[in-house]
């Protein structure tokens, strides 16, 4: 019984395992093939099935002019973008998240429970709802089409995440170590800076790493706010797709795009071992 | 402590947010009470007359919605089945823990649209692996061009996409529950279906109920997937609402029309979810 349990255990976890890790592998295969061993059928193996070629890769170093694949532009306008747009939200959502866990607020009705919602709230908003609105706003301002509008409205996206996972976290932190701070002649700010902030780090890689997956992911806004002058690296890519397909550069390239963040997982599962996580995403 | 700080610490962020949002959202109504289109671009007011249109005249968005509904629910249930049962087999005691872990976490990590364009190959009907494997058995299953079978490919691509975010806040909400109703269960003799029965699923239910929130909230607003694995097609089988007013708005600009959509579908998300979100909250709690 024991045994047949086991089994079965082991069968499943090694299935969705196949199924997690075949998309990668046909993009690496395919990556390295050319016109005939796509346009032949399904083939798996270099080598046996198909002989390999470097074609798809060195696409990627060639600038368009002679028939590569713009994405080294793309690739830093997307770090640039996705690293200010968390670094700004982490920062507000933070001070936000830390208000909003230590002291109470009340305006009318609201309270800081209708706060901490507000914030977080705004994930459920459609990104088509905002798009319109943000692409006539942003043409009005000039700011269509560059890096500092998208920055803008990626604060939106990724504000309600920092504030979610902070708000949970800085409860969790004890209060008699702020109020011991202040007790020891620290100002409020002195408090959060020199002693609240270095318990948090936690919290704070978690929040920034949540933030990270989000803006690096996101496709929709860049999509419709930029044209030619800024691209980010998803556009580049669901771009190369419209065209006649080249499957090896445009494997090879959603490769490059994908694999930063992988890291991210192993670090997600280092502190979801740690059992930091638990405390910072509830 | 001093409560004149206090609002230092939290306006940066709210007015920043307030700022960025109140115009958007005010201007959508405004937008949505306008004929504003490409032939007529400007604020003019013809009072409800896109809302009459919508509300009597417009079966497609109104499929797209329930389209939209089948969609996120079913997808959201099959990560929460499929999630959790992942988080369970590598709570305990199994070989490469670590690994398996780590391997379940990437798909949430990896761009959608960028997957996205590598299942189109993986799914082409002529060229792909999978047909590649169903030709074995001397079928050729349009994947990506039949009607009903579309739908199937985009809840597939959805399950791959999302599955590890349900995985992680399950297998973190496992590993924080006490250890003390275990071992209770374990001195009366429980086996492991009880266990689970009586005891971890109703430890888990709160943590279940917020994981399927957040999911439905994320999985109500699928768009990109959509539009590159199928664009919406064949026909309109696989158009969902964000990618309909998204045709409305921006691909035939009218988007007086499109603002009325967009508000309409946000009232109607917020009030669906609202109610979700309580049924979900009764059924689970009182299953303890």
């Amino acid at each position: 019984m024991r045994l047949v349990y086991v089994t079965l255990k082991y069968l499943a976890v090694c299935l969705w395992s196949m199924f997690v890790i075949a998309p990668f592998l046909w993009a690496l295969s395919t990556s390295f093939k050319d016109f005939n061993s796509v346009t032949g059928g399904a083939t798996y193996i270099p080598w046996v099935d198909f002989e390999p070629s470097l074609e798809g890769w060195r696409v990627l170093l060639r600038s368009p002019a002679q028939g590569g694949v713009n994405i080294v532009e793309p690739y830093f306008n997307s770090i640039f973008v996705t690293c200010s747009a968390s670094l700004i939200s982490i920062i507000l959502g933070t001070l936000a998240a830390y208000a909003l866990s230590r002291f109470t607020f009340k305006a009318g009705f609201v309270k800081n429970n209708d706060i901490t919602f507000f914030f977080i709230s705004q994930r459920i908003m459609p990104p088509i709802v905002l798009s319109i609105p943000f692409f006539i706003m942003l043409g009005k301002l000039g700011l269509l089409d560059s890096l500092m509008g998208l920055i803008v409205v990626y604060i939106v996206l990724l504000m309600p995440i920092a504030v979610w996972i902070m708000v949970d976290f800085f409860n969790k932190v004890p209060k008699e170590i702020d109020e011991t701070a202040l007790i020891d002649g620290c100002n409020p700010y002195q408090a959060f800076y020199k002693v609240v902030l270095p318990n948090s780090i936690p919290g704070l890689i978690v929040a920034g790493l949540f933030c990270m997956i989000f803006g690096w992911t996101d496709f929709f806004f860049a999509f419709i706010l930029t044209f030619t002058e800024v691209q980010l690296l998803p556009v580049a890519i669901v771009a190369l797709n419209s065209s006649i397909t080249p499957w090896w550069s445009l494997s090879a390239a959603a490769l490059v795009c994908v694999a930063p963040l992988i890291v991210v997982a192993f670090i997600v599962e280092r502190y979801l071992s740690k059992g930091n996580l638990s405390g910072a995403l509830k | 402590m001093n409560f004149k700080h206090k609002y230092l610490f939290l306006l940066p962020g709210l007015l920043v947010l307030l700022g960025i949002l109140i115009f958007p959202i005010g201007f959508t109504v405004r937008l949505s009470l306008s004929s504003w289109d490409s032939f007529f671009p400007g604020l003019d007011f013809i009072g409800l007359e896109n809302y009459i249109r919508l509300f009597t005249d417009d079966l497609r968005f109104w499929e797209a919605f329930l389209r939209l509904s089948f969609l996120s629910i079913t997808t959201v249930f099959l990560q929460y089945v499929i999630g959790f049962s992942l988080a369970l087999m590598v709570w305990k005691e199994i070989r490469f823990q670590r690994f398996f872990r780590v391997l379940f976490l990437i798909p949430m990590m990896t761009t959608p649209v960028i997957m996205t364009v590598i299942w189109r190959t993986f799914f082409h009907e002529s060229l792909g692996p999978v047909n590649d494997f169903f030709s074995l058995f001397g079928v050729t299953p349009l994947w990506l061009s039949d009607e009903h079978l579309a739908l199937v490919t985009v809840i597939i691509v959805e399950v791959w996409q999302w599955t590890p975010f349900m995985f992680l806040l399950l297998l973190a909400g496992l590993l924080s529950l006490p250890k003390e109703p275990f071992l209770a269960a374990s001195i009366d003799g429980a086996g492991p279906i009880r266990k689970f029965v009586y005891v971890t699923f109703p430890l888990m239910a709160p943590i279940s109920i917020g994981a399927i929130i957040i999911r439905l909230i994320e999985a109500s607003k699928i768009m990109d997937t959509v539009y590159v694995l199928t664009s919406g097609g064949p026909g309109t089988a696989t158009e969902t609402s964000s990618f309909y007013i998204f045709i409305k708005g921006l691909r035939e600009f009218q988007f007086g029309y499109s603002a009325a959509l967009s508000f309409t579908y946000l009232i109607i998300m917020i009030i669906s979810l609202t109610i979700i979100a309580k049924v979900l909250v009764k059924l689970m709690i009182r299953s303890n």
